[in-house]
């Protein structure tokens, strides 16, 4: 596909190339021979899954890696970068996916760190400069008709916001080539909207980007240029024109993939999960949640969507029993189940998906099987009298590694050896192999590969439909509209509104995700 | 991914190759040390290696007698192991060494009963003992959250100074002549079989047994280790965090107080003032050195014993020039490669296995 490719017109040099790159770790090829360029001016999408060496190609690009062969032009020159120091300096900057922002700081301390000027001749200890740089940075917010507070403190500010600042500070050290991690993980869909606005303008100022996702509609919409990247290879690059989903999602794994799950009507039954005015405090002991009413049935996929931070972690720990209520109630299968131990759930049928699977939902240093029965590990048949039975826990783990295609196909191994995929493979092959009547599925494809999302997906379809009551919450609208029956829509702490499935479109909830409900 | 199919001895010597090179490289450190002190000359040098090899193993009953100092630290270099593998950090074995030993001090001279129904009840008495003082700051760890390092480390001087007062007071020996217990009765003393040797050493076999079976053949044991390698998974699995961790500083507590009565009935028959402390710290490198394992403490406690033993011939053949206090130089550089295997396999530019995850099984710091 690439070697057909025609590039764009070369008026000029690349603003930056990287030419046969080879990265390898400890006998894995992170990058074998890739080569990218990024024409002056263009927004160029870097796609694949994760592990598939985006992030290592950005990183020696960035100068934090230095590759074992291969060259980096900038502008036509080729250079060696030593640390991002030496990248800054060639004009190329990274916004990371986690804010690199001090929270304290204002938002004009934020930009100028590290860069700052002083007044007077006192070095290190001088007053520092505060007017010029705030003019530089008002002319360059004003270039782009952004408005940002500059004496706001960044902590107060929303996500959305933040990264807008990270931008500005990348421009105030004289960026010309923007490297963007995964910039839309944290933000609504309106705020990615604006921010796609924000980076065309950037690019009509003369501005090359380059950005680093995994998401196949946002980089449609975005990109000039998309390459894709599979095992440490470069697949190919094309025109978005030229592209459609499922043709760049099979450049990705590198099989046909059918990203729509069929998903039979189901009549919803009795409900098997009912809060009532739910309060949950966070670790601040402020209201996380803030009366929350739900009600999931038999049967029925009901999706929590909403912007991260707004609560759905500290409900589903309440849910699970691993945070109590502040205040409110908690029905699970018709029974008052308020304030219940996790273990007094499980029993009951609630089986759950966590949101950190590497902290909540294996062991790392135990081995596949010893995770197959982390949480019925006492109980027949894995156990006898206080004795645990291994012979049955193989049985169990193979049986499950089957089932779910679990590689490798190994119950001693390791479960911290496992792919991000295999893992969550893992957690769902065990949640649901105990005939529960309830699951709470948090992010159960986040970092997880596209193959892994297809088999999660069915499974939970296929849990449905066998009179399963979902909640399913996640922060990939994507995957609250494929799979849900009703869609729940947290803002700050509270249900805004619940939409059945026919009734929500993107924007509404684009809206609703944002605050702002219709009237 | 990880080659499945590996064979199981090279999994054992993989986990055997460390400890070998930290020991192997420790003792090579003392060469010029020694050889120093010894204005090189190298005769010298091998008479006093010959000293520490015959003090250790070949002069007669050595070998029984190293066994015999490595008893106390296999009792303390297991209950160290029992904490690490559930995620405690122990340092409180000393305090726990010294209650259980003054408990089954006290049953042993105070109350008199029948052969082997004596001995059996200090011991249990020296193993509640020590899991008391262990359950202290188990508790507070569970209930308030104050780490259990700082709380052991005090209840160390609880206990050092408690002894020092019940020996001195209502335990003292009625003779005004001697600072120390009476002899426990003739009923109470665990015999000896071969020399100095005592039965103390089966006990100890059975007790590296019981730790090995409890943690990995019991739901409670996986329970215990859950809560050692991940506590958020082991709440989320359901296990009771609070109540597991007061039950594994327990029974480390009781490992190490039931150490502290068989060294009673087995060895002293009577307690001083200021006894022995030291077990309890040595058991921090006897613990790491025996990767946790049950097996690996017993050879590493008898590794210790050797050291400790073997040192005291070394000082008399190197005319006194050489000091033994050198094998806490072995000791201390032990302890810091076990601690920190990476400084080994720089030196030996070993490559961690692919398939091995870097596990931080020492202890989780301060959180």
């Amino acid at each position: 596909m690439s070697a057909s490719l025609s590039p764009l017109p070369a008026l000029s040099h690349p603003a930056l190339e990287a030419v046969e790159i080879t990265k390898r770790f400890s006998g894995v090829v992170a990058n074998d021979a890739v080569s990218f360029s990024l024409e002056p001016g263009e927004i160029h999408v870097l796609l694949g899954e994760n592990g598939a060496g985006k992030s290592t190609l950005m990183n020696i690009l960035y100068g934090l890696q230095k590759p074992d062969q291969g060259e980096i032009w900038v502008g036509g020159k080729a250079v060696r970068l030593d640390g991002p120091k030496d990248a800054i300096q060639q004009g190329v900057v990274m916004v990371h996916q986690h804010f690199m922002l001090v929270p304290v700081f204002t938002v004009l301390e934020n930009i100028v760190l590290g860069v700052e000027q002083t007044r007077g001749q006192w070095g290190q200890l001088g007053v520092l400069e505060r007017a010029k740089p705030a003019r530089q940075i008002q002319a360059l917010a004003d270039q782009l008709s952004l408005q940002v507070d500059l004496n706001a403190k960044v902590g107060e500010l929303p996500v959305g916001v933040q990264q807008k600042v990270e931008i500005i500070k990348a421009l105030y050290r004289g960026a010309r080539i923007l490297i963007l991690d995964e910039p839309t993980a944290v933000l609504t869909p309106t705020e990615a909207t604006e921010l796609f606005e924000l980076l065309r303008r950037l690019t009509q100022q003369g501005l090359s980007i380059v950005l680093i996702t995994h998401k196949l509609k946002e980089c449609l919409a975005i990109a000039d240029r998309i390459s894709v990247m599979r095992q440490g290879k470069m697949v190919g690059t094309v025109y978005p024109q030229q592209a459609s989903e499922s043709l760049l999602a099979e450049m990705m794994v590198g099989r046909k993939v059918i990203l729509q799950v069929e998903k039979p009507l189901m009549q919803a039954g009795a409900p098997v999960l009912q809060t009532r005015r739910l309060v949950v405090w966070d670790d601040r002991h402020q209201p996380a949640v803030n009366g929350v009413d739900l009600t999931v049935c038999a049967g029925e996929i009901l999706g929590i969507a909403g912007v991260q931070g707004n609560g759905q972690t500290e409900l589903s720990e309440a849910l699970t029993g691993l945070r109590s209520p502040a205040q409110g109630q908690i029905d699970i299968l018709g029974q008052d189940q308020t304030g219940a131990s996790p273990r007094q759930l499980i029993e009951q049928g609630l089986a759950h998906v966590p949101e950190d699977r590497g902290k909540n939902g294996i062991v790392k240093t135990y081995s596949l099987a010893d995770n197959a029965v982390l949480c019925t590990y006492y109980q027949p048949p894995f156990a006898k009298k206080g004795l645990i039975r291994p012979g049955a826990i193989a049985r169990q783990a193979t049986q499950l590694i089957q089932e779910f295609d679990i590689r490798p196909a190994n119950p001693r191994v390791l479960a911290g050896s496992l792919s991000g995929g295999n893992q969550q493979k893992l957690i769902m092959a065990r949640e649901l192999s105990r005939g529960a009547k309830l699951l709470i599925a948090c992010q159960p494809t986040r970092g997880v590969d596209i193959g892994a999302i297809e088999l999660i997906h069915r499974r939970i379809i296929a849990a449905r439909n066998q009179g399963m009551g979902v909640l399913l919450i996640s922060s990939e609208l994507d995957e609250i509209l494929a799979l849900s029956d009703r869609i729940a829509v947290m803002y700050q702490g509270k249900v805004l509104e619940t939409l059945a499935i026919a009734e929500a479109t993107r924007e509404r909830l684009g809206c609703l995700m944002a605050g702002m409900v219709q009237s | 991914m990880a080659d499945v199919k590996q064979k199981p001895f090279i999994t054992i010597g993989r986990q055997l190759i460390t400890p070998l090179l930290a020991i192997a490289t420790a003792m090579l450190i003392t060469v010029p040390i020694i050889g120093f002190t010894l204005n090189w000359d190298w005769a010298k040098v091998a008479v006093t290696y010959g000293g520490l090899l015959d003090g250790a193993l070949f002069k007669q009953y050595a070998f029984a007698n190293t066994l015999v100092s490595a008893i106390p630290l296999m009792f303390t270099g297991l209950a160290l192991a029992l904490g690490f593998r559930t995620g405690v950090f122990n340092i409180g074995a000393s305090g726990q060494f010294l209650m259980g030993a003054t408990c089954a001090v006290f049953v042993g001279y105070a109350i008199p009963l029948p052969p082997l129904i004596h001995p059996l009840v200090a011991l249990i008495a020296g193993a509640i003992g020590g899991g008391l003082w262990g359950a202290i700051p188990g508790f507070l760890k569970a209930r308030f959250g104050s780490h259990e390092v700082i709380n052991t480390i005090m209840l160390n001087y609880l206990a050092f100074f408690l002894q020092d007062w019940l020996v001195k007071n209502p335990m003292k020996d009625p003779s005004p002549t001697i600072v120390r217990t009476p002899e426990i009765l003739a009923t109470a003393i665990i015999p000896r079989f071969y020399d100095r040797l005592h039965w103390g050493l089966a006990i100890a076999l059975m007790a590296a047994y019981g730790v090995g079976w409890l943690l990995s053949k019991t739901t409670f044991g996986f329970e215990l280790r859950t809560v050692g390698s991940s506590p958020e998974a082991a709440r989320y699995a359901g296990m009771k965090i609070g109540r597991l961790t007061v039950l594994s500083l327990t029974l480390s507590g009781a490992l190490a107080g039931l150490g502290g009565a068989v060294q009673i009935l087995g060895v002293d028959r009577a307690m001083p003032v200021l006894y022995s402390s030291d077990y309890g710290f040595d058991a921090i490198p006897v613990a790491l050195l025996g990767q946790n394992q049950p097996i690996g403490v017993l050879l590493a406690a008898v590794l210790f014993g050797a050291l400790r033993n073997g040192s005291d011939v070394m000082q008399l053949r190197s005319g006194g020039a050489v000091s033994k206090e050198v094998i806490f130089i072995v000791q201390a550089v032990i302890l810091l490669f076990v601690a920190a295997p990476a400084i080994v396999r720089w030196i030996y530019r070993l490559k961690l296995p692919k398939s091995q995850l870097e596990t931080a099984p020492l202890t989780r710091g301060w959180g």
